[in-house]
């Protein structure tokens, strides 16, 4: 019987959450993509598109950064996990505020320093949403 | 959790404090200082708050008097002397170009407020002291349903007028106060997104040509180099045919120009491009060489290269020509008149300039109109204070000077875009 009373499931998150959190990766992901664009090409409109996919990333991300921090303080057992998630989230945001900071300096100004910070949301953006969504709904011990 | 949150807002305004203070070092004459740029997370924003007038009055030097001669105008920019003293006046607001990026939508609700709220006049008004009082006591619309006017020219018998998007021509005989009619359309101008919009003007001595000065359609070409085509130039037209050519280029936005007398030579007061810092980069007063280049967007007072521009280009920052002036970073200078005897001994020699005021400075300069002296046809000394005080003690702004035009009897006409006045100083007889 206490085998069973350690055993718990992670509960899914909730679809909106869970598609915010999942968001997050096109979204700074293609802004990466956009720097990319612009530093091999110099076509202008590429930092026009990173400037904008930024800013709705943070948007995302802030929406998820709510659930996080609630789910934090509502977590009773294994603060771990919880912890680490909103970390990791608190972690894109900041970068994603100063990459929109970076990104706001006209044309070549936002660069190097722009893409830079958007590899590195990029890169939170998946940390976040493989510790927010795996393992999700499965048995754990 | 707080902990975490607290360090990085410490962070965030450790970094954003840590950028030193802006206080101006002059920056004027042949030889400014050109500092490093300097490329802050947020960019320097201080826009003054509007404020009434009521019983102030802008400062003048001692011996001169101001009063406004107009009031309740449509955002007046230019005037424009006519050979029987009376004055027409530019009023309208153009522009309007789309927010390109998320700053934009900030930026331009924040420079909103520093602005009148007025809607565009698009018109010129006319302005009449027939019996020489120094009261203008007719105050009457000469043409309206125009496109955001801004610069004009009498040659002969022919008004021109700049729109934002189109040089036009009315038939002008003295003392009429009314246009006969709708304008004859001269030549169309550049005007697709137009960022920088006024097209200042100005008319040749033998009255062959006029100049026309055309902004760029960014800061720096964030708008890509596509959009800058036929943008930061002077043209020149053929009055005759509409014929027109660059004149000048790499003038970021030529927004007022000047023929000197005497020499004949076309001057253009530029203002120069932003985000580098307080104290870049200087704005200025210059010559216009036929087919010169003057650095925009490659390089800033003569070949000091600005990196956020790619690709580069070498070979046009090493043909850059250094300006004749400089008159400071930021402080917008839209008004350009040179000046003659009859504004009294001490402004005699040299050119009026009308500076509209920074916003994306710290501590605010401009907000002024500042008389730069000439000596043998060239720039000579620092700028003197001629009309000040649009910025109060109490960081308000009362006014912003814009268009100035010296009036061949001894006045000196400031167009104000904030208040909506048309000032005059008049040395004391």
């Amino acid at each position: 019987m206490s085998v069973a009373v350690e055993r718990m499931y992670l509960r899914p998150l909730h679809a909106l959450h869970a598609a915010a959190l999942a968001g997050t990766i096109p979204l700074f992901g293609g802004a990466l993509l956009a720097d990319i664009a612009y530093a091999y090409t110099y076509q202008v409109q590429w930092t026009n598109f990173a400037s904008w996919l930024n800013a709705f990333g943070l948007v995302y991300v802030g929406l998820v950064l709510v659930w996080a921090l609630v789910a934090l303080l509502r977590s009773e057992r294994d603060r771990v996990r919880p912890m680490m998630y909103a970390l990791v989230l608190l972690a894109l945001c900041v970068a994603g505020f100063f990459n929109a900071l970076v990104h706001a300096r006209d044309a070549w100004g936002a660069m190097p320093l722009g893409l830079v910070l958007s590899a590195v949301c990029a890169v939170l953006a998946c940390v976040a949403t493989w510790i927010g969504l795996a393992g999700r709904g499965e048995l754990q011990r | 959790m707080t902990r975490s949150v607290r360090w990085s807002v410490l962070a965030l305004s450790a970094l954003l404090v840590a950028c030193g203070s802006d206080a101006p070092p002059p920056q004027f004459g042949a030889d400014p200082a050109i500092p490093e740029p300097q490329r802050r997370l947020v960019p320097e924003m201080n826009i003054a708050k509007p404020a009434p007038w009521h019983e102030l009055r802008p400062t003048v030097p001692q011996g001169y008097t101001i009063s406004a001669i107009a009031t309740g105008l449509l955002i007046p920019r230019q005037t424009l002397l006519l050979p029987n003293g009376d004055i027409l006046v530019a009023e309208g607001r153009g522009g309007g170009a789309p927010a390109l990026l998320p700053k934009d939508v900030i930026a331009g609700f924040l420079i909103s407020r520093g602005s009148t709220k007025v809607e565009s006049g698009n018109r010129l008004t006319l302005l009449r002291d027939a019996d020489g009082d120094g009261v203008y006591e007719l105050n009457t619309v000469f043409v309206d349903g125009l496109n955001a006017p801004f610069g004009m020219a009498l040659i002969e018998g022919s008004l021109y007028v700049a729109n934002q998007d189109e040089l036009v021509r009315f038939a002008y005989s003295e003392g009429q106060t009314r246009a006969a009619g709708a304008p004859e359309s001269v030549v169309k101008l550049p005007s697709q997104i137009n960022h920088h919009w006024t097209k200042a003007m100005a008319a040749s001595l033998d009255g062959r040509y006029l100049y026309v000065g055309i902004g760029s359609n960014s800061n720096i070409t964030e708008r890509g180099m596509a959009a800058e085509v036929d943008r930061a130039m002077v043209w020149r037209i053929d009055v005759a045919s509409g014929a027109y050519k660059p004149y000048a280029t790499g003038l970021r936005n030529p927004s007022a120009l000047a023929i000197q007398p005497g020499t004949g030579t076309l001057w253009a007061a530029v203002n120069e491009r932003d985000e580098l810092g307080p104290n870049l980069t200087p704005d200025y007063l210059t010559s216009v060489r036929e087919g010169g280049f003057y650095g925009w967007p490659y390089s800033y007072w003569g070949q000091n290269v600005d990196t956020r521009v790619r690709p580069q280009d070498p070979e046009k920052v090493a043909s850059a020509i250094t300006p004749d002036y400089a008159l400071g970073s930021h402080v917008a200078p839209l008004g350009l008149g040179f000046s003659t005897p009859a504004m009294g001994a001490q402004f005699a020699d040299g050119a009026f300039v009308g500076q509209r005021g920074s916003w994306n400075r710290e501590q605010p300069v401009g907000y002024n109109v500042v008389f730069v002296p000439f000596n043998g046809g060239r720039p000579a000394g620092d700028p003197v204070n001629f009309v000040y005080g649009f910025l109060g003690e109490d960081g308000k702004a009362r006014g912003r000077p814009v268009g100035v035009t010296v009036d061949p009897r001894g006045a000196l006409i400031v167009a104000d875009d904030l208040a909506n006045t048309v000032w005059r100083v008049t040395p004391v007889r």
